[in-house]
């Protein structure tokens, strides 16, 4: 099994009849991805793309033996949809929905603490793409045949950038076991170096791409973390070196926040502190491939 | 989303925040009706605009009189205050806030944040109120106090009290303090917060407790519940062409080189940025198409780029998952027949439907640079500039 997912992985989708929900599971079915049926409340009993839909996430799993869940449900309800899935005992839920408030994440991310760390359940997003193994399943809106399958684990807070690097190392033909978003959201449900512990424990993954932006404590976290405990190697990319202060593309920085950091969250400050970590920091984001192929070559 | 003084001032009020009176005025004579509405025989005329330091960039006067008052109300109405916080081009001025001068005895700093790292609620106090509080962070952290909330129980009494001997207020006025700070506290949750600061939080000379000044922020993605915040949205202090893109799904960053961009998704927009430096050049601006694009939003996002007359050349970058290449050569093709487009075009499509998009742009036989990867659609559109 990789990391998150494999080809056995059942997998439900809340949101399922839903315009975005329908066209995407449409996808994940015809990459192969394994899944079984799908949440809609009001609409148990009927079937969606010759699958059953259920009005709950607990009697989705209940008749399904779901472990899995995406979610493609709009903003104000996706915190409470990500809640359901965590009570009902899935292990893995992607969400993809992007514009969920943070006070609702932050709640959400509350709820799932009640479980013990072994019985947690796995969020990634919201707001990201999703996760892919390539070749065995793909939970996300990705473009599945720009991966292929291989030995280099992805993590990324943009989506588009994880496909950047993706297609990069298909074009050398390099390979991707599990590349896995995180989203661009203040909240995510798994950080950085969350998918850094999970790439180390992976025996199919033999070296990591990790891919940052300006913002938030994730990748000072996750370089000392790979400096203490990771044997595998690293190379990290963070995007926006040269964009202006504070002004992060499409993301609210506030400016009293920046009482709270106590590393550097500047592009240029990270990359400082991934470097004095021992991690291999990608100077441009046109050398993924390239960088990767030194790396997997020297190892 | 920001909103001004009076405003946060006004919905702090609402839970039970005590603040000075005061009046808004928008023009010299309201202003000085509101003084004298207001008595006494000293107020301060506050600049209302999305900044702080304004007091340093002229923007809060106190007066003597109402004829001063007037005055005050004249020069700063239709100026542009430039602050520390709002670069050269500054904010517009159009409202003025009247304020009764207040006596104060001391004063404290009060702020509620939301910390994304612990993923908490957080309360920060200092005893020194009115500085710069990243300076004061920055220099002597410990004189700053931080109490997180749980957000299973939320803000409970001892830590509101906690907060209060942080600020240092005496004990004759430590009950009216508390009662601040819940407050606060209180319009942060209920109204989807992620800022409130009061700078100075002071005690006047009667032992009263008053939030003197007030900012407030909001997330903008919690918005849909709360319709009476929303509604206090100033677009007279957001950049108009930010704004036009919002209204049509976009997002929009103004910079200050002459490559026109449109990306999608914010990463890719930060690395095409990097690219593009790299290659020489320099983005005048950054326009994100956003998830899912229609041939239509790519053919307007074209038109607002181009609607900067720093553009010398419009960079198309786009990796399309969620998004489909065919409908954006489609919002190309489109864009390119209907407008006047005096500037060479570079445009790079990869991901979903790629190839029909390559077709598209192929069939339409237009006078565009096509690239294959990131940095040779970087290197082509820094080169077509000179051309």
């Amino acid at each position: 099994m990789s990391v998150l997912i494999d080809e056995n992985t059942r997998i439900i989708v809340q949101g399922f009849t839903g315009r975005i929900g329908t066209f995407h599971s449409r996808q994940m079915i015809d990459y192969g991805s394994k899944v079984v049926g799908g949440v809609t409340p009001g609409k148990g009993g009927e079937r969606h793309l010759g699958r059953p839909v259920f009005d709950t996430v607990k009697a989705a799993v209940r008749e399904t033996g779901a472990e899995a869940s995406i979610v493609f449900v709009p903003p104000p309800f996706a915190g409470d949809a990500i809640m359901e899935a965590a009570d009902a005992g899935i292990r893995v839920c992607v969400c993809i929905t992007d514009g969920i408030p943070a006070q609702d994440m932050m709640r959400v991310k509350r709820y799932m603490r009640r479980y013990p760390r072994e019985r947690r359940m796995r969020l990634a997003g919201p707001n990201c793409a999703g996760v892919i193994s390539p070749g065995k399943a793909m939970m996300g809106i990705m473009p599945g045949h720009i991966y292929m399958p291989g030995p280099v684990g992805i993590v990324a807070r943009s989506g588009t950038l994880g496909y950047e690097a993706a297609a990069q190392m298909k074009a050398l033909d390099i390979g991707v076991s599990t590349s896995w978003g995180i989203g661009g959201d203040p909240l995510s449900g798994s950080s950085l170096r969350d998918a850094l512990e999970a790439f180390e424990n992976d025996p199919e993954t033999e070296a990591v791409v990790m891919i940052g932006e300006p913002g938030g404590p994730q990748e000072a976290e996750a370089a000392h973390w790979a400096q203490a405990q990771m044997s595998k190697p690293v190379l990290g990319y963070i995007a926006g070196r040269t964009a202006p202060r504070g002004r992060a593309v499409g993301r609210s920085m506030g400016c009293a926040g920046a009482i709270l950091s106590a590393e550097g969250e500047s592009a240029a400050e990270k990359i400082a502190i991934l470097r004095d970590c021992g991690i291999s920091v990608i100077e441009r984001p046109s050398e993924f491939g390239t960088r990767v192929a030194e790396v997997l070559g020297a190892a | 989303m920001d909103i001004h003084e009076y405003q946060a001032k006004g919905l702090l009020a609402e839970f039970g925040v005590a603040i000075p009176r005061g009046g808004l005025a928008y023009s010299p004579e309201q202003a000085s009706y509101r003084a004298h509405e207001l008595g006494g025989e000293r107020w301060v005329v506050k600049a209302q605009a999305h900044t702080g330091a304004r007091g340093k960039a002229g923007g809060v006067v106190v007066c003597d009189s109402e004829q001063q008052v007037a005055e005050v109300a004249q020069k700063l109405l239709g100026r542009r205050l430039v602050t520390e916080q709002t670069g050269p081009a500054g904010k517009g001025v159009y409202r003025l806030y009247i304020e009764e001068a207040t006596d104060i005895d001391s004063e404290y700093y009060f702020g509620i944040l939301l910390d994304r790292a612990r993923e908490q609620v957080v309360l920060v106090a200092s005893a020194e109120g009115g500085v710069e509080i990243e300076q004061l962070a920055a220099e002597r952290p410990e004189a700053i106090s931080r109490v997180y909330v749980e957000p299973a129980v939320g803000l409970q009494p001892f830590q509101a009290r906690e907060v209060a001997f942080a600020l240092g207020v005496p004990a004759s006025a430590m009950q009216r303090a508390v009662k601040l700070i819940y407050s606060a506290y209180r319009a942060f949750r209920d109204r989807d917060a992620t800022m409130v600061e009061i700078n100075p939080l002071v005690l006047t000379g009667s032992g009263r407790i008053l939030a003197l000044d007030a900012k407030m922020s909001f997330d903008d993605n919690a918005l849909f519940r709360h319709p009476d915040v929303a509604e206090l949205r100033d677009k007279s202090q957001e950049d108009p062409r930010e704004m036009q893109a919002a209204d049509r799904g976009l997002s929009y960053v103004g910079l200050d080189g002459d490559i026109g961009c449109i990306i999608n998704g914010a990463g890719l927009a930060m690395a095409t940025m990097d690219m593009i430096e790299h290659a020489g050049g320099a983005p005048a601006n950054l326009l994100d198409i956003g998830g899912g694009a229609s041939p239509e939003r790519v053919a307007k996002a074209f038109r607002l780029v181009l609607s900067d007359a720093k553009v010398r050349t419009v960079l198309v970058n786009i990796f399309a998952g969620i998004n489909r290449c065919d409908w954006v050569a489609e919002g190309v093709v489109q864009a390119l027949q209907t407008l006047d487009v005096p500037v060479p075009v570079v445009v790079r499509l990869s991901g979903t439907n790629a190839e029909q998009g390559r077709r598209i742009l192929d069939q339409a036989d237009l006078q565009v640079i096509t690239a294959n990867t990131l940095a040779e659609a970087a290197a082509k559109a820094v080169a077509a500039r000179g051309a």
